[in-house]
């Protein structure tokens, strides 16, 4: 299908670029297209254009599937297939495409629909809608770091001849001139490039915290008086290079902690899984209308495949409603008139009618973000040892520098404040403050490797300080996707499991789907007076033979299933009955299979840590889940998303730190209450809940070792400290008895900071070897 | 000797155009994406470049 297009506009050699392109549209077969009417709506075109004037519009979107270098080159070519567009441009890194159109020959609505024709379905929900997607900008860093690097290396080269004492050979006049452009290309590093640190200090204090900033300010401030005294006074050259140079290592270090995964999401909330709009009827229009306007009693239509965006009664016959995404369970709920069906299920099969009877923000799977834990930001929740260190580091270098002030003073008043500010230069923390970046960094960066992406570095710090995991059941230690398909009964044909796959290649239903794919043959055949009956099965007439497919009394007769009856009563797993002429051949069944190596990772979780399992289903998998999970206690079941949230806040103030393990928007509450909350998913950049950290399904097997990982890497950073507190001490009794000067301080401060940048980037990487990661 | 205090200010100057090169990159968005156009330049584009171009003047 995308391959006729391409060829009709000569675009074959996409297949040429890369040899596996593309996502291959055989996988969901017959898939009934999204629909898109809601983009007509004028009021949605305005929030997803990023810019209109009449003519010429753009937009941005979020293309989950980008994943080759031919992706980019088809979609970059995207003007070829359809004129009206005029140029479209990937960020491969976001995966987005951001598309320049001529609104005269074709609406947003085709822009996106060519989109989907060639096989790229953009994700467009509530959140894009609120807010657009936005760059992530380290603009300001890198400026901050190109003008403090320029800075540091002209003010080194102005000081050098100073240093080679000299002193009698410079001409007062070059000294005079060195100093006033030392002083001039001091201003910018101190007053621009190094402003976040006094203001991270400044609001320390004013929440009566001393953060590592609190030093670090100090010291550039001392540096930065003096040296200006000692110029202007001709006492000495100042020690503007030590300052910029500080300055330049730790923004440097900044930059290297600041790494982000672009593609990846940590703040979805329901409104990224949520529709932009729905179809209500009013007196008998029907009208796409924005959800957020959704009031109580509107009448609303879903479709096959459209998510239901607020709580609401079913007013057709029947339903078939997939919560996979609210709770990871992927087999599909029946419904029938009069029940009320919560947001975030997504309908299968034909239209179903609704009436609304909770708006979108007070249903019972979102009021779970009324909750106050998503309302009060995270920040000063955790403090970072870096953090904890510098508050002790900064009272103890006071009393060293007022001890040094005082032991002087009798002496003479002079010697006692170069003595006091030598202590504040020569004890400026950078060892320690660049500690936490390049250890945290790197161990980030090994992580992203081994496919565990955190949000940011104090979540690494945040997992080695953890003693309880929870668990989720389903999609979390269960598998979403593949779930064992065994089939039971006779064994069927070759030519019999063709029928079957003939079959459920009609259908959108995702068992149909499963059963697709489980079954290993090619061939197909065409299938005459295809029917479904909605959550009951489908049938169809093939090579002259009736094969039906579902429920057990819509595959056959009562008398016929009589043989499998013992299966019924049996809940636990899914069943798909196989009758083809009326004679049943068996069953289908879909077991949740769990993960590979769920045994071995509770086993060696279980020493160190409290492990307990909260689970949204009835205890049906109790049995099995005790050969994982020892304790009869520690299991939970039929637990609401409140209640997952309400278990991590007991776990808390018993002064336990919780770390969450979920996949399911249920989760989200748990997640976002625990000091870690990992989110694991299939496919990292579709659908995972607001995070700290992105697992891989796939590295699901590791994660002890990430765990241990992380635990080693804050004692690298407590080594690192000392390292560089032994430097400070040098340096400090040398500063006590007032001798250091500025060659030396551009010596020491430079090396303790190599010395403890080389040591925790050699270590993370050596521990990280070891255990394999 | 003294002429060192014209050439240090003359190669603060050119120290300072680039610098001014670096902040102007910065700005119009090349860091922003820092892998896109590596694999871009691989395309073998014919009739692109030209639309592409004719875009851009207009």
């Amino acid at each position: 299908m995308v391959y006729e297009i391409l060829n009709e506009n000569d675009l074959c050699k996409y297949y040429d670029i890369d040899s596996n392109p593309g996502i291959s549209q055989k996988k969901a077969p017959a898939q009934v297209k999204p629909r898109f009417e809601y983009l007509d709506d004028p009021q949605v075109i305005k929030q997803l254009l990023d810019f209109s004037d009449g003519n010429v519009a753009a937009a941005s979107f979020y293309i989950p599937h980008i994943h080759c270098s031919s992706c980019i080159w088809l979609l970059e070519n995207l003007h070829k297939l359809n004129p009206g567009i005029i140029r479209s441009e990937v960020n491969f890194m976001q995966k987005s495409i951001y598309i320049r159109f001529n609104l005269k020959e074709i609406s947003l609505r085709g822009v996106v629909e060519a989109l989907v024709s060639v096989g790229y379905e953009p994700q467009i929900n509530l959140a894009d809608a609120e807010t657009k997607i936005k760059y992530s900008s380290n603009k300001k860093l890198y400026y901050k770091i190109g003008i403090a690097g320029f800075c540091f290396g002209n003010i080194m080269l102005l000081s050098f001849p100073q240093y080679l004492s000299l002193e009698g050979y410079i001409e007062s006049l070059f000294r005079m001139f060195f100093g006033a452009l030392n002083i001039l290309l001091a201003i910018p590093v101190i007053f621009y490039c190094a402003s976040d640190y006094f203001r991270s200090a400044y609001n320390g204090i004013k929440s009566r915290t001393i953060n590592i900033d609190f030093p670090i300010s100090l010291g550039l401030l001392v540096l930065f008086v003096r040296s200006v005294y000692e110029i202007t006074s001709g006492a000495g050259p100042g020690f503007f290079d030590s300052m910029s140079g500080l300055v330049f290592f730790l923004l440097a270090g900044k930059l290297f902690q600041s790494k982000t995964y672009d593609a990846l999401n940590f703040e979805r909330n329901y409104k990224s899984y949520f529709p932009i709009s729905v179809t209500v009827k009013k007196n008998n229009i029907e009208k796409s209308v924005p959800v957020s306007k959704l009031n109580i009693g509107s009448r609303i239509f879903i479709r096959n495949d459209e998510l239901i965006p607020a709580d609401a009664i079913l007013f057709s016959s029947q339903a078939s409603i997939d919560y996979s995404f609210v709770t990871g369970e992927s087999a599909p709920v029946p419904k029938v008139a009069g029940e009320i069906i919560y947001a975030g299920g997504r309908q299968k099969g034909s239209v179903i009618e609704l009436e609304v009877i909770r708006t979108v923000s007070q249903s019972y799977l979102t009021q779970l973000w009324n909750n106050d834990t998503f309302v009060k930001k995270d920040e000063n929740k955790f403090n970072s040892i870096v953090n904890v260190v510098g508050k002790y580091f900064t009272i103890v270098i006071l009393m060293v520098a007022a001890a040094a002030f005082i032991y002087w003073l009798p002496v003479d008043m002079r010697t006692a404040i170069n003595a006091f500010t030598a202590v504040l230069i020569v004890a400026c923390p950078c060892g320690i403050a660049l500690t936490g970046p390049f250890a945290l960094g790197n161990a980030m960066r090994i992580m992203g490797r081994n496919k565990l992406y955190v949000k940011n570095t104090s979540v690494v710090e945040k997992m080695s300080t953890i003693d309880s995991i929870v668990f989720d059941k389903t999609g979390t230690i269960t598998q979403t996707g593949a779930s064992n398909i065994t089939f039971n009964g006779e064994v069927l044909s070759a030519y019999e499991q063709k029928l079957v796959k003939s079959l459920v290649r009609n259908s959108t239903h995702p068992l149909s789907g499963r059963i697709y794919e489980a079954i290993n043959e090619n061939e197909m055949f065409d299938v005459i007076s295809f029917k479904e009956a909605v959550s009951k099965g489908i049938e169809g007439m093939i090579d002259g033979k009736l094969v039906r497919l579902g429920a057990a009394l819509y595959a056959a007769d009562k008398n016929n299933v009589l043989k499998y009856s013992g299966s019924f009563d049996d809940k636990r797993a899914t069943k798909i009955f196989v009758s083809i002429d009326g004679s049943i051949k068996g069953y289908f069944s879909l077991n949740n299979t769990y993960r590979e190596g769920l045994n071995e990772l509770t086993a060696s979780l279980r020493n160190r840590y409290e492990i307990s399992l909260l689970s949204g289903d009835n205890n049906g998998e109790k049995e099995n889940l005790l050969k994982y999970f020892d304790e009869d206690s520690r299991m939970f079941f039929n637990q609401s998303p409140q209640d997952k949230l309400e278990y991590i806040k007991v776990q808390q103030s018993r002064g336990r730190k919780v770390l969450m393990i979920g996949d399911g928007l249920n989760d989200a509450g748990a997640l976002k209450q625990s000091d870690a909350g990992i989110a694991i998913s299939e496919d990292i950049a579709n659908f995972s809940p607001s995070s700290d950290a992105i697992l891989d399904a796939s590295a699901f097997s590791r994660f002890p070792a990430l765990l241990g990982f992380a635990r080693d890497t804050k004692k690298i950073i407590i080594l690192s400290f000392v390292i560089s507190i032994i430097y400070n001490i040098a340096g400090v009794s040398l500063a006590f008895r007032s001798s250091v000067s500025p060659l030396m301080a551009a010596i020491l401060m430079p090396l303790s900071s190599v010395t403890v940048v080389v040591f925790t980037a050699l270590s993370t990487n050596l521990i990280a070897k070891r255990k394999k990661l | 000797m003294s002429v060192i205090i014209i050439l240090i200010i003359f190669s603060l100057l050119v120290a300072g155009t680039f610098l001014a090169g670096f902040i102007w990159a910065v700005k119009s968005g090349q860091f922003d994406d820092r892998y896109t156009p590596s694999v871009r330049i691989l395309f073998e584009d014919n009739e692109t470049v030209k639309e592409r171009s004719k875009e851009v003047n207009k």
